[in-house]
């Protein structure tokens, strides 16, 4: 019998930071912080600059499976190399700006737009002790930080000096303004039960075991559920993922706001959008998804940081696999499912977590009692407003060909 | 160092803020309002004040910047048809009256508010003693201002929504 060995002290998990303390141990004391934090930015841009080449490539090649085509193949084995063939290509091209286009403008947007969305990787703990700053307020740190998106659109809209940009872009504001609020208002049910705003106190809120063997992530809980799924819903709108890409919609909408830019400039879009993309979906992992903690106590010989990546990159995967199967929806369909659906349950869900918090004491059959008012009052409100929203639309009747 | 940082973002937001004025184009000088903001909210940063700091740019950067922009949009018919001149030596004489008074008015309570000498090094607030403040204590006032937000929210949506019930009646 061998004493368990804490999984704080295994040497994988120790590893990023022992990494960290080599290099900057070089640095004259006062100017370490500095160091550590210059480290963990450029480690941040490595990492998540890596997962976006290999998620562009991931991407093309599902997308290119569920629709039976092999995806790219041309470069490199099985087109391994085809990010840095398109990085290529995209860097070599020429930056075209419009004659009449407000050249300041034109050329801050896209650099806003990719400022904000790295700023918002500030906050996230990607493992144990594993966080770049540890703010009190970290979660609104996040989205204030992504607060400016939607002027970033605006300007890159409004400066290219092009009615169908202009026009795309107001689409797009309308659109950002609709789910920013569910998106803000499924995370207070978590702050309101962690009882703090930073992330690091949310993930240690999700720590621990019930029964020997449950964790007690906010996603298990009713009202954890219902805000994991309205913060997904309104994460995919706030990316301009499909089936929310109403902004872009390259096949109807000649690519929006993006439509006068070229090269460089519309790399930085495209990035921005899966960092923006990346950035949320670890988000969701911290606030819902118990963060970098095993899922199972038997499990936790894996390192946190490990946890985290495969949290991220399985919601990044159901990112993909929905841009897949849903189809595009119409403008009107959009802000009505934020306004009259997501917005509605997201405020009862506060309510569902208000009596989550209160009962908190319960336990024995009044355990059972409290989970199953809790789903009631979740499931209740998503079937009467759901059946509103749908009442003469569904459930349809199809007529296959015969 | 410390001066020199505060220096420096003054000159930022109050810069943004006079060159705002000073532009002919509409969007610029909403822009660089924005700017100005985001000035004001640094300066919470430098004082501490994480979490005002974070409201300041959600709300203003977030939010009342979308609104000003759509304003703007909406309202302006051409560049051309801003004017600038006073329509009449009256109207210019009672603006800069008007200004005057407010400025003085700013100027007596910068200029004559008892600010105790040395900036006393008080406890750095968390987010949770503010809340715990403000819905404690000043419970009352929270809910007054949620109140005359949700009346100018409905006050909104009742001028700009057109009941074509309405409609027929006319």
């Amino acid at each position: 019998m061998t004493a368990p060995i804490n999984p704080a002290d295994s040497l994988l998990e120790r590893a990023p930071q022992a990494l960290r303390d080599l290099v900057t141990s070089h640095f004259p004391q006062p100017w370490r912080w500095f160091a550590n934090g210059l480290l963990a930015d450029v480690a941040i841009l490595a990492v998540f600059g890596l997962l976006f080449a290999a998620l562009t490539l991931a991407e093309r090649k599902i997308l290119g499976r569920v629709q039976n085509r092999p995806g790219p193949n041309r470069t490199g084995p099985f087109g391994l190399l085809q990010p840095i063939a398109d990085g290529i290509k995209m860097l070599s091209k020429e930056d075209i700006v419009p004659r009449d286009a407000d050249h300041l403008l034109h050329f801050l947007a896209p650099v806003t737009l990719l400022a904000s969305a790295i700023m918002a990787f500030a906050v996230i703990p990607y493992g144990r002790n594993l966080v770049p700053v540890d703010l009190d307020a970290g979660v609104l740190y996040f989205f204030c930080v992504g607060a400016t998106t939607e002027l970033a659109v605006f300007m890159a809209g409004w400066s290219s000096h092009n009615k169908y940009s202009l026009l795309a872009a107001m689409r797009a504001l309308a659109q950002l303004i609709s789910y920013e609020l569910p998106l803000l208002l499924s995370w207070v049910p978590v702050v309101m039960i962690s009882g703090t705003l930073s992330t690091t106190g949310i993930v240690a809120a999700q720590s621990g075991w019930r029964w020997g063997w449950m964790p007690t992530w906010h996603v298990f809980t009713p009202w954890g559920l219902a805000g994991f799924i309205i913060f997904m819903v309104s994460a995919l709108a706030e990316s301009n993922r499909s089936p929310f890409d109403l902004p872009e919609a390259e096949s109807e909408l000649i690519a929006g706001h993006l439509t006068e830019y070229s090269g460089c400039k519309y790399v930085f879009f495209f990035m921005a959008e899966y960092f923006g993309m990346t950035a949320l979906s670890g988000m969701a992992v911290t606030l819902f998804l118990g963060g970098w903690h095993a899922p199972l106590p038997a499990l936790e010989f894996i390192p946190s940081y490990a946890w985290f990546g495969i949290k991220l990159i399985s919601l990044l995967m159901g990112f993909i696999w929905i841009r897949a199967t849903f189809p595009r929806l119409r403008m009107d369909q959009l802000t009505r499912f934020a306004w009259k659906f997501l917005v509605p349950l997201a405020l009862i869900n506060l309510a569902t977590a208000a009596f989550w918090s209160l009962s908190f004491g319960w336990s024995g059959p009044m355990l059972a009692a409290r989970c199953g008012v809790a789903l009631v009052l979740v499931i209740v409100p998503f079937v009467l407003l759901g059946r509103r929203l749908t009442a003469g639309l569904a459930p349809r009747s199809y007529a296959y060909a015969t | 160092m410390n001066a020199l940082f505060l220096i420096l973002i003054a000159l930022v937001t109050l810069g943004a803020a006079a060159t705002a004025m000073a532009l002919r184009n509409l969007i610029h000088s909403v822009l660089l309002l924005i700017g100005s903001w985001i000035g004001v909210s640094v300066f919470y940063l430098f004082a501490g004040a994480e979490f005002v700091a974070f409201a300041q740019v959600l709300v203003y950067v977030g939010a009342v910047s979308m609104v000003v922009l759509f304003a703007v949009l909406l309202t302006r018919r051409s560049r051309l048809d801003i004017s600038v001149t006073p329509d009449s030596l009256s109207r210019a004489i009672s603006a800069v009256l008007a200004a005057g008074a407010v400025l003085g008015v700013l100027l007596y309570g910068i200029v004559f508010t008892p600010l105790p000498g040395a900036a006393p090094k008080g406890p750095s607030a968390t987010v949770k003693q503010l809340g715990v403040e403000l819905m404690g204590d000043h419970a009352a006032a929270l809910l007054i201002i949620g109140l005359i937000l949700t009346v100018a929210t409905l006050g909104a949506v009742v001028i700009a929504s057109n009941d074509p019930k309405a409609e027929d009646r006319q």
